[in-house]
């Protein structure tokens, strides 16, 4: 390998664990999903500022991970933007009004009333989750776009890109495309009693009950809804780029690849474990640690997922017009130059990482309890 | 693409929008979390409860401000995706570095301590508490710096080349990049006034208590740190704006002419302390450029090239090619019309490039790429079809510029009376006058730092990369009513939540004044 595809496949290492953390992090958004069911209004409060005090680092992944992608492989953000751009937007929107919604929800003056900002809370948690799924699924399944770099010579028709009319709606409405984004919406669910779970302490032995039961329903239709994603997947078609940079339809590609980095393989089963492990050890016992087992299954499933989406020259976003336009990380990367700049700053990543670590720690000690929420809160 | 032009014009207008929205909010987080800081280090050495009281008032303020200024800033990064694709493309290499470094350095830090900040009174010591609102504090200035690296970087494009086999231009040097003279002038520029907008934030909710005659001891000690960080604000602000000035008449010298309505430069030229334009003036034209002015002799000549007697050039100066040579200064005098040719030229190269290329015709291929680097620096005039389109709107530049100036200076006198109240004049902080000065700059702060940004970024039309690359090749590929639609969403949206945000915080300051702020422990 040449240091240019060494550093090509770090970098989309580092967008894989990005992607991971965001999904592992949706947590928030799957727990905002659920505030509308019967709770009492002191268990809702909880579940509130328990997600309140998280949501910011879900939304600073989405940004970073937007960010790195940019930085890392440009053409993409180019393409999936520009192209998908009601997708995008949609999923935009839906993270603009989750922004504001927890500081604003109960502060006196908020002119629209608590329900509007919890029905706003009710949308990010529904819309974020499903399409942030869909998105994904575009990696595997692809889009209806075309590339011409050459078009920035026609001063009257400059754009590089083109996409379907319909500009990223066609997805949300692709089965294929919704049953990942369903999935991770359960995920998410699933997740988030995993979290009230461990981070609740209300000293309400009903409370904590409901949430276990929860755990095992939504856990329970997240893995269907998985298992059919993971048969569809292996059994799809992608595409990949010989030598020459041709790239090929080939049946099977995603089962290919897993086989062949049977390392990555190895490593889906253990996180897919994992995270039934985390399901049941929230649903059937007594511990609290259901949320770790299952959040590091998450983070290794989708690292692998992402990963068979983009190495051995595998095209990461299949363009369904001409896939010739399909883009690999060859392709679609930012120079050497960059990537070998960017990848000094991420030796900060680990840092970055122990100060969250540290942080959630400390503030998590002791779960938060009825007495947390008097002071500040939402 | 039939609509193009309005595409742009629609693409423009989001943009315009969503920043200037997002700039109503950033400002005031950037200063009022170094305030915020500073009450709690108060706080912290003298152990008074009743600084971690008014601390936690305005940081209470400040988290109503900094929810609504997280949610208005991830449109703008994603915008870059969805409207301006091509510009992802094209310096994507360069332009995302600085915006993924923001996030893993900036946006986790600040997302990991805010909520140490507001939920970690009781959870963590003292001392971590303070570091957490300092490293809040240092994560929205390290935030700030690496997106005006970026936007600095759209000013002045440096340490990059042209790739013409990827048809995009690469980073070929990370310090040029982002530390150079533009990049460094204006982060200290807009942060500092960050502090000058928080400050006089301060000063007004202050006022206001004061004309209330509620929590008097309290606003007196608030004003008074308002005062000085609004002072300290405008000084860096002063001198770095001063360094702007002369970094922009070096590499954006049609800004410049913009920002005076000047049309016609002279050795030793004057600058407009007060102006109205001729609304009929056109470039190339006899038409006088101003109805109305007063001059000071020689100032721009001063702001620009810190020379008395140096050559000024306006906006025919630089369209028709300047002949004189400036004292000191390097300014490009090739014509517009020459530099259209040679933008269409370059562009002409690539082209045969890339058929050298497909040929496999090394020889050519070798030819088009010297002709492409003779003439890409003037690459984005090729899609120009005019000089005048490389004419910024002059009109909202000019007016955009002096409002600034003049605000600016208001403010400083200000915040200078501000310090001597507040510390030789004590009884007049019982003046109406006073305390009606110090509401009635609140809405003034937030028009001086508006129009900051208008004259920065309305003055760059039509680029969105300096003559690399003008607004019009740098869209996406969407429709127009698709772009339209998002607009207005954005417009409601936006002006839905600012207004809830204004209500909150004055439901909330009013509220708390009612209170004895300062030994309110539940505040």
């Amino acid at each position: 390998m040449t240091e240019l595809q060494i550093l090509q496949a770090y970098w989309w290492l580092l967008i894989a664990v990005l992607g991971a953390a965001l999904v592992f992090m949706l947590f928030v958004q799957g727990g905002q999903s659920m505030l509308v069911c019967s709770w009492t209004e002191q268990q809702r409060q909880l579940m509130v500022n328990s997600l309140g005090r998280k949501w910011e680092l879900t939304f600073t992944t989405l940004v970073v991970f937007g960010g790195a992608f940019f930085a890392s492989f440009p053409l993409y953000y180019s393409i999936s933007f520009g192209g998908a751009y009601w997708l995008w937007m949609l999923i935009l929107f839906s993270f603009v009004i989750q922004a504001v919604s927890y500081e604003f929800r109960r502060k006196r003056g908020n002119l629209y009333g608590t329900s509007t900002y919890d029905a706003f809370l009710l949308i990010n948690g529904v819309v974020g989750c499903v399409l942030l799924g869909v998105a994904v699924a575009m990696m595997f399944f692809g889009g209806y776009f075309d590339v011409a770099r050459t078009d920035i010579l026609n001063p009257g028709s400059p754009v590089i890109s083109r996409w379907a009319d319909t500009h990223g709606l066609e997805l949300i409405g692709h089965w294929q495309y919704l049953l990942l984004g369903v999935a991770v919406f359960f995920l998410a669910r699933t997740q988030a009693c995993l979290y009230f779970i461990n981070n609740i302490n209300s000293g309400d032995p009903t409370f904590t009950a409901r949430l276990r039961r929860k755990t095992l329903l939504n856990g329970i239709i997240f893995a269907v809804l998985f298992v059919a994603f993971a048969v569809v997947l292996l059994t799809a078609d992608g595409m990949r780029a010989d030598a020459r940079g041709v790239i090929r339809v080939e049946p099977y590609l995603y089962l290919h690849n897993l086989l062949h980095m049977w390392w990555l393989g190895i490593i889906f089963v253990i996180g897919v474990v994992m995270v039934l492990g985390g399901i049941a050890v929230g649903a059937f016992t007594a511990s609290r640690g259901g949320i770790w087992l299952s959040g590091i299954g998450t983070v290794l499933v989708v690292v692998v997922l992402l990963a068979i989406a983009g190495y051995d020259n595998t095209a990461y976003l299949p363009s369904l017009t001409n896939p010739q336009s399909s883009l690999t990380l060859a392709n679609s990367s930012s120079s050497l130059f960059t990537l070998k700049t960017m990848s000094w700053v991420s030796i900060l990543v680990p840092f970055v990482i122990g100060y969250i670590w540290y942080v959630w720690r400390k503030m998590n000690a002791g779960g938060l309890t009825n007495q947390d929420i008097e002071g500040h809160s939402y | 693409m039939n609509d193009l032009f309005s595409l742009v014009d629609w693409s423009r207008a989001q943009f315009a929008l969503t920043a200037m929205y997002h700039w109503l909010f950033v400002p005031l987080t950037i200063g009022l979390s170094l305030i915020v800081a500073i009450m709690e280090t108060i706080y912290v050495r003298t152990g008074d409860q009743r600084w971690k009281n008014i601390t936690r008032f305005w940081m209470t303020l400040f988290g109503i401000n900094f929810a609504i200024g997280v949610a208005t800033g991830i449109i703008l990064e994603f915008e870059f995706g969805t409207n301006w694709s091509n510009y992802s493309w094209f310096v994507g290499d360069i332009f995302g570095a600085p915006l993924a470094i923001e996030g893993i350095l900036a946006f986790f830090m600040e997302a990991t301590f805010v909520a140490v900040m507001f939920f970690g009174w009781n959870k963590v010591s003292r001392g971590f508490h303070l570091a957490s609102t300092w490293l809040v504090a240092l994560g929205v200035s390290l935030s700030a710096l690496w997106i005006l690296i970026a936007n600095a970087w759209m000013q002045n494009p440096v340490g990059m080349q042209f790739d013409p086999e990827q048809m995009r231009n690469v980073m070929d040097d990370f310090t040029a990049v982002a530390f150079n003279a533009v990049s460094m002038h204006k982060f200290f520029h807009a942060v500092s006034s960050g502090w000058t907008l928080a400050g006089v934030f301060v000063m007004g909710i202050s006022a206001w208590l004061m004309w209330r005659k509620r929590n008097v001891d309290m606003a007196r000690q608030s004003f008074k740190i308002g005062a000085w960080a609004g002072l300290i604000g405008l000084i860096v602000t002063l001198y770095t704006g001063d360094g702007s000035a002369v970094q922009v008449a070096r590499v954006q010298p049609m800004k410049l002419a913009a920002m005076e309505g000047l049309y016609r430069g002279n050795v030793g030229q004057e600058i407009v302390a007060f102006g109205i334009l001729n609304p009929d003036k056109k470039p190339g034209d006899s038409l006088p450029a101003y109805d109305l002015k007063v001059g000071i002799p020689y100032g721009l000549s001063i702001l620009a090239n810190h020379k008395m007697h140096s050559f000024v050039p306006g906006i025919d100066d630089l369209i028709d090619g300047v002949t004189l040579t400036p004292e000191g200064d390097t300014i490009n005098t090739v014509s517009y019309a020459e530099r259209i040719e040679r933008g269409r030229q370059a562009r002409e190269a690539l082209g045969r490039f890339h058929a050298a290329n497909a040929a496999g015709d090394t020889a050519a291929m070798q030819a088009a790429r010297a002709d492409i680097t003779e003439d890409y620096k003037y690459f984005g005039y090729g899609f120009l079809d005019k000089p005048v389109d490389a004419v910024p709107p002059v009109a909202i530049t000019f007016y955009a510029f002096h409002i600034m100036v003049l605000l600016g200076g208001f403010l400083f006198l200000y915040c200078l009376l501000g310090i001597y109240v507040s510390k030789w004049k004590r009884g007049w902080f019982e003046k109406p006058w006073l305390q009606w000065l110090g509401m009635l700059s609140l809405p003034l702060v937030w028009i001086c730092s508006q129009a900051g940004w208008v004259v920065c970024e309305v003055g760059r039309q039509p680029w969105t990369i300096q003559d690399i690359l003008p607004t019009r090749g740098a869209i996406s590929d969407i429709s127009t009513g698709s772009v339209q639609l998002t607009f207005w969403l954005f417009a409601a949206l936006f002006t839905l939540l600012l207004v809830a945000e204004i209500s909150i915080m004055c439901r909330y300051i009013s509220r708390a004044s009612k209170t004895d702020i300062e030994n309110n422990n539940n505040i």
